[in-house]
Protein backbone atom coordinates (compact mmCIF):
# COMPACT_ATOMS: atom_id res chain seq x y z
CA UNK A 1 0.00 0.00 0.00
CA UNK A 2 3.19 2.20 -0.16
CA UNK A 3 2.63 3.14 -3.82
CA UNK A 4 -0.14 6.08 -2.28
CA UNK A 5 3.10 6.94 -0.59
CA UNK A 6 5.46 6.60 -3.00
CA UNK A 7 3.13 9.15 -5.53
CA UNK A 8 2.51 11.27 -3.31
CA UNK A 9 6.03 12.23 -2.93
CA UNK A 10 6.76 11.71 -6.68
CA UNK A 11 3.79 14.08 -6.94
CA UNK A 12 5.24 16.64 -4.20
CA UNK A 13 8.86 16.60 -6.35
CA UNK A 14 7.03 17.55 -9.44
CA UNK A 15 5.48 20.41 -7.85
CA UNK A 16 8.56 21.79 -5.90
CA UNK A 17 10.40 21.52 -9.30
CA UNK A 18 8.35 23.49 -11.08
CA UNK A 19 7.87 26.19 -8.48
CA UNK A 20 11.88 26.01 -8.63
CA UNK A 21 11.45 27.12 -12.49
CA UNK A 22 8.75 29.81 -11.35
CA UNK A 23 11.11 31.21 -9.45
CA UNK A 24 14.30 30.76 -11.47
CA UNK A 25 12.30 32.86 -14.59
CA UNK A 26 11.33 34.99 -11.93
CA UNK A 27 15.12 35.88 -11.09
CA UNK A 28 16.04 35.74 -14.86
CA UNK A 29 13.35 38.30 -15.60
CA UNK A 30 12.83 40.39 -12.81
CA UNK A 31 13.10 44.15 -13.64
CA UNK A 32 14.45 45.33 -9.97
CA UNK A 33 17.35 43.21 -7.69
CA UNK A 34 15.02 42.87 -5.00
CA UNK A 35 12.89 40.95 -6.99
CA UNK A 36 15.81 38.53 -7.88
CA UNK A 37 16.31 38.35 -4.34
CA UNK A 38 13.23 37.61 -3.05
CA UNK A 39 12.99 34.65 -6.33
CA UNK A 40 16.28 33.19 -4.92
CA UNK A 41 14.42 33.35 -1.48
CA UNK A 42 11.44 31.11 -3.02
CA UNK A 43 14.21 28.64 -5.02
CA UNK A 44 15.69 28.47 -2.04
CA UNK A 45 12.79 27.54 0.01
CA UNK A 46 11.96 24.77 -2.58
CA UNK A 47 14.63 23.23 -3.00
CA UNK A 48 14.77 22.73 0.46
CA UNK A 49 11.33 20.95 0.46
CA UNK A 50 12.58 19.00 -2.15
CA UNK A 51 14.79 17.26 -0.61
CA UNK A 52 12.35 16.71 2.07
CA UNK A 53 10.56 14.78 -0.61
CA UNK A 54 13.44 12.68 -1.65
CA UNK A 55 14.19 11.81 2.10
CA UNK A 56 10.52 10.76 2.14
CA UNK A 57 10.84 8.56 -1.10
CA UNK A 58 13.77 7.24 -0.04
CA UNK A 59 13.38 6.46 3.58
CA UNK A 60 17.20 8.01 4.55
CA UNK A 61 17.66 10.69 6.67
CA UNK A 62 20.17 12.00 5.59
CA UNK A 63 18.86 14.51 3.09
CA UNK A 64 17.49 15.85 6.39
CA UNK A 65 20.89 17.21 6.98
CA UNK A 66 21.18 18.60 3.49
CA UNK A 67 17.71 20.01 4.02
CA UNK A 68 18.83 22.19 7.44
CA UNK A 69 21.77 23.16 5.91
CA UNK A 70 20.30 24.63 3.05
CA UNK A 71 17.70 26.26 5.01
CA UNK A 72 20.53 27.97 6.85
CA UNK A 73 22.66 29.11 4.17
CA UNK A 74 19.61 29.85 1.97
CA UNK A 75 18.85 32.56 5.22
CA UNK A 76 22.18 33.85 5.53
CA UNK A 77 23.03 34.42 1.63
CA UNK A 78 19.31 36.14 1.31
CA UNK A 79 19.36 38.04 4.58
CA UNK A 80 23.21 39.53 3.07
CA UNK A 81 21.60 40.33 -0.13
CA UNK A 82 19.11 42.18 1.47
CA UNK A 83 21.19 44.14 3.71
CA UNK A 84 23.33 44.70 0.98
CA UNK A 85 20.50 46.72 -0.95
CA UNK A 86 19.63 48.32 1.94
CA UNK A 87 22.78 49.89 3.04
CA UNK A 88 24.89 49.24 -0.03
CA UNK A 89 27.52 47.37 3.06
CA UNK A 90 26.89 43.89 4.19
CA UNK A 91 29.31 43.81 7.12
CA UNK A 92 29.04 47.52 8.83
CA UNK A 93 32.51 49.06 10.55
CA UNK B 1 10.98 1.48 -3.94
CA UNK B 2 12.39 1.65 -0.93
CA UNK B 3 10.54 2.69 2.50
CA UNK B 4 8.58 0.06 1.74
CA UNK B 5 7.35 -1.03 5.21
CA UNK B 6 5.22 2.30 6.87
CA UNK B 7 2.43 1.30 7.80
CA UNK B 8 -0.74 2.46 6.38
CA UNK B 9 -1.86 4.35 9.53
CA UNK B 10 0.91 6.60 8.76
CA UNK B 11 1.14 6.47 4.68
CA UNK B 12 -2.01 7.95 4.42
CA UNK B 13 -1.71 11.13 5.84
CA UNK B 14 1.62 11.38 4.75
CA UNK B 15 0.52 11.18 1.37
CA UNK B 16 -1.73 13.64 1.92
CA UNK B 17 0.40 16.29 3.38
CA UNK B 18 2.46 15.80 0.46
CA UNK B 19 0.12 16.50 -1.92
CA UNK B 20 -1.05 19.39 0.03
CA UNK B 21 1.99 20.73 0.45
CA UNK B 22 3.25 20.46 -3.36
CA UNK B 23 0.08 22.43 -4.68
CA UNK B 24 0.44 25.23 -2.04
CA UNK B 25 4.46 25.62 -3.18
CA UNK B 26 3.48 25.52 -6.69
CA UNK B 27 0.48 28.03 -6.18
CA UNK B 28 3.54 30.43 -4.21
CA UNK B 29 5.98 30.29 -6.65
CA UNK B 30 3.27 30.77 -9.61
CA UNK B 31 2.14 34.02 -7.47
CA UNK B 32 5.74 35.06 -7.78
CA UNK B 33 5.83 34.88 -11.44
CA UNK B 34 2.27 36.29 -12.04
CA UNK B 35 1.73 39.31 -9.59
CA UNK B 36 2.31 42.75 -11.19
CA UNK B 37 4.58 44.78 -8.50
CA UNK B 38 7.29 43.99 -5.87
CA UNK B 39 4.91 44.59 -3.06
CA UNK B 40 2.59 42.14 -4.35
CA UNK B 41 5.04 39.75 -5.31
CA UNK B 42 6.07 39.79 -1.79
CA UNK B 43 3.25 37.94 -0.23
CA UNK B 44 3.21 34.72 -2.78
CA UNK B 45 6.34 32.85 -1.59
CA UNK B 46 5.42 32.97 1.90
CA UNK B 47 2.35 30.80 1.32
CA UNK B 48 5.59 28.06 0.25
CA UNK B 49 7.68 28.76 3.82
CA UNK B 50 4.58 28.66 6.10
CA UNK B 51 2.00 26.01 4.67
CA UNK B 52 4.10 24.19 2.40
CA UNK B 53 7.19 23.58 4.65
CA UNK B 54 4.80 22.58 7.88
CA UNK B 55 3.10 20.38 5.56
CA UNK B 56 6.02 18.57 4.22
CA UNK B 57 7.54 18.66 7.67
CA UNK B 58 4.70 17.24 9.28
CA UNK B 59 4.86 14.40 6.59
CA UNK B 60 8.59 13.48 7.35
CA UNK B 61 8.24 12.98 10.59
CA UNK B 62 5.35 10.78 10.50
CA UNK B 63 6.98 8.59 8.22
CA UNK B 64 9.92 8.34 9.58
CA UNK B 65 8.35 7.87 13.56
CA UNK B 66 6.70 5.00 11.60
CA UNK B 67 9.74 3.27 9.97
CA UNK B 68 11.87 3.52 13.32
CA UNK B 69 9.00 3.07 15.75
CA UNK B 70 10.33 5.82 17.77
CA UNK B 71 9.46 9.60 18.10
CA UNK B 72 11.51 11.59 15.49
CA UNK B 73 11.35 15.40 16.21
CA UNK B 74 14.07 16.39 14.26
CA UNK B 75 11.93 18.20 11.74
CA UNK B 76 10.89 20.69 14.63
CA UNK B 77 14.45 22.59 14.58
CA UNK B 78 13.94 23.21 10.61
CA UNK B 79 10.62 24.57 11.27
CA UNK B 80 11.90 26.73 14.14
CA UNK B 81 14.61 27.95 11.77
CA UNK B 82 11.93 28.90 9.17
CA UNK B 83 9.40 30.41 11.37
CA UNK B 84 12.34 32.97 12.72
CA UNK B 85 14.35 33.76 10.20
CA UNK B 86 11.82 33.51 6.73
CA UNK B 87 9.84 37.27 8.43
CA UNK B 88 13.25 38.96 8.64
CA UNK B 89 14.42 38.23 5.25
CA UNK B 90 10.92 39.47 4.18
CA UNK B 91 11.16 42.67 6.53
CA UNK B 92 14.18 43.76 5.37
CA UNK B 93 13.87 43.00 1.67
CA UNK B 94 10.72 45.43 2.23
CA UNK B 95 12.35 48.38 3.38
CA UNK B 96 15.28 47.65 0.80
CA UNK B 97 12.61 47.86 -1.91
CA UNK B 98 10.83 50.80 -0.28
CA UNK B 99 14.31 52.93 0.52
CA UNK B 100 14.75 52.33 -3.26
CA UNK B 101 12.08 53.36 -4.40
CA UNK B 102 12.45 56.62 -2.70
CA UNK B 103 15.94 56.99 -3.53
CA UNK B 104 14.66 57.05 -6.79
CA UNK B 105 12.04 59.56 -6.74
CA UNK B 106 13.74 62.15 -5.12
CA UNK B 107 15.62 64.81 -7.60
CA UNK B 108 19.44 64.41 -8.38
CA UNK B 109 20.09 67.77 -6.36
CA UNK B 110 18.62 66.79 -3.36
CA UNK B 111 20.41 63.40 -3.35
CA UNK B 112 24.45 63.68 -1.79
CA UNK B 113 26.91 64.95 -3.99
CA UNK B 114 28.25 61.70 -5.52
Amino acid sequence: MNTVLYWAAWFALVCFVLGMGCAALRMLRGPTAQDRVLALDALYINGMLAMLAFGIRSGTDVYFDVALLIALFGFVGSTAMAKFLLRGEVIEP
Amino acid sequence: MTGADVPLWAAIPAAILLVLAGVFALTGSVGLLRMRDFYSRVHAPTLATTLGAVCTLVASGLVFSALTTRLVLHEVVIALLLLLTSPVTAMMLMRAARYRARRRETPTDVRDPS
